[in-house]
């Protein structure tokens, strides 16, 4: 049921994530709430808000302790109901700061990992639009260890893609990147939002970033969410430069 | 120099064969309990932990007795397999194997607990996003990250089983052709007035066995970390 629930919402062109979810992590209180639609919501907030551990619940690598997660009313977590669909079941796409490739395989099978796991049939045409919209091709017979910053990054995100996601979390993509190496990702970003159709989530402290990539914000503090609104949201938080 | 008897030959051969073999079987026990032991959380782990490590302390002819009261043809277990299932130990180059593989268990699992310890376990967060479940997770992600340990507790393994002495001819014996190994075969020899010279060909021969088998775990170790690390 939740199966076509959430084909005939793909039909009509809109996804739809509610997050509802409270997470008590040591001393830290998480109180997540809030809703995202096709395009690219920015997650702001300084570090500790609690960016990370809500994409975390979001992509089902961490337990919420109480709430609700409903992708496309397909419900992904609702301890009510005793529902937890494991990570690999979720179908969403995760970009970690750090790349987290395997450093044991080749970039082609790095991007042929979700593939596999998903048991989909090889499919040249998919993995070559993605190879070229984010320029990977003279990469893929090199082990990750002999990638640069950004090229792992860029990997990182054409895996993400591969594996065909509903929705795609990025954790600070580029934090660990110094400013040139930024902005050359930045319109591989770009491109991904607008040619890619997958709605993304993208997680930062740095609001020049997200000026470029987001069309909705969720500004956090203190694990709280406290507004939702426009890219407006990130002007008021012009201090923080493109760093 | 090294014309050995027939019978050091055969010493030889058995002690290889007994050294493989126990190594193999262990493998898979020995990559579970380090598995358990670096990743579980349940009651009764520190008690498994001292349990695994107890044949590295105790004396390895207390070892080779227990063995001996457990698995000998007449003890519980050992009259059970023989009565089921054929399967005899005693005095027979199996049980040497058994001894082996018992005495060499703590350091195999020594060394891939070590090895899974170390692994990035967002690396594990990673496949489990890209739709692998724990089944996958382990066999393409967690077992290749761990290959050098694994490598590294195969070797000692093998080596410790080629040392094997004091549980093996407590548990079966010392029969030429059947539970004779290197070490066995020397402690014969030099039992033997003017034995020594032969003894003495059998130790060379059991210093290039192990020193081959170091050179070549070396050189697998290095490669398989040289495949985690790029290149």
């Amino acid at each position: 049921m939740a199966r076509t629930a959430r084909h005939s919402a793909a039909a009509r062109g809109v996804t739809m994530l509610v997050v509802e979810a409270k997470k008590q992590l040591g001393d830290f209180k998480l109180n997540a709430s809030f809703t995202s639609e096709s395009g690219a919501t920015a997650l702001f907030g300084p570090s500790g808000a609690g960016k990370t551990s809500i994409i975390n619940m979001i992509s089902g690598l961490l337990r919420p302790d109480s709430g609700r997660i409903v992708l496309d009313n397909d419900v992904l977590f609702d301890d009510g109901a005793h529902i937890d669909v494991p990570a690999a079941h979720r179908r969403i796409g995760y970009v970690f700061q750090e790349g987290r490739l395997f450093p044991h395989l080749s970039v082609r099978h790095n991007l042929d990992y979700g593939r596999w796991m998903s048991g989909y049939a090889s499919d040249p045409g998919a993995f070559n639009h993605v190879v070229e919209l984010l320029d990977i091709g003279h990469l893929l017979d090199r082990r990750p260890g002999r990638l640069s910053g950004g090229e792992r990054q860029r990997v990182a995100v054409g895996r993400a893609l591969l594996m065909r996601p509903r929705l795609l979390l990025l954790d600070e993509p580029l934090a660990s990147l110094d400013v040139a190496r930024k902005r050359e990702i930045l319109p591989y970003l770009e491109r991904l939002r607008d040619e890619a159709r997958v709605p993304l989530i993208y997680v930062s402290h740095n609001a020049a970033e997200l000026r470029r990539i987001a069309t909705r914000v969720v500004q956090l503090d203190a694990g709280t969410v406290i507004t939702r609104g426009g890219i407006e949201l990130l002007d008021a938080a012009r201090a923080d430069m493109l760093a | 120099m090294l014309d050995l008897s027939p019978q050091d030959w055969t010493a030889v051969a058995l002690s290889l064969r007994v050294a493989a073999i126990s190594t193999a079987v262990a493998l898979p026990f020995g990559i579970a309990v380090a598995m358990l032991l670096a990743r579980g959380s349940f009651w009764g782990k520190s008690v498994l932990d001292a349990v695994v490590h107890l044949p590295l302390v105790l004396p390895p002819v207390v070892t080779g007795y227990l063995l001996l009261i457990s698995l000998g043809r007449k003890a519980p277990v050992g009259a059970f397999l023989a009565d089921h299932f054929g399967i005899v130990f005693s005095f027979r180059w199996t049980g040497a194997a058994v001894a082996c593989g018992v005495m060499a268990f703590p350091l195999m699992v020594r060394a891939i607990r070590l090895s899974l310890e170390t692994i990035d376990r967002g690396l594990e967060d990673a496949a489990a996003t890209l739709a692998a479940n724990r089944f996958w997770i382990f066999i393409t992600v967690t077992l290749p990250l761990a290959l050098p340990g694994i490598i590294a507790g195969m070797m000692l393994a093998f080596a410790r089983a080629l040392g094997e002495f004091g549980a093996t001819i407590t548990f079966v014996s010392n029969i030429p052709g059947e539970t004779q190994t290197i070490s066995a075969a020397i402690y014969t020899l030099i039992q033997v007035p003017g034995g020594d010279v032969d003894a003495l060909k059998l130790v060379f021969v059991s210093i290039v066995i192990c020193f081959a088998a170091l050179l070549a775990s070396e050189w697998l170790a290095r490669r398989a970390t040289a495949r985690l690390h790029g290149a």
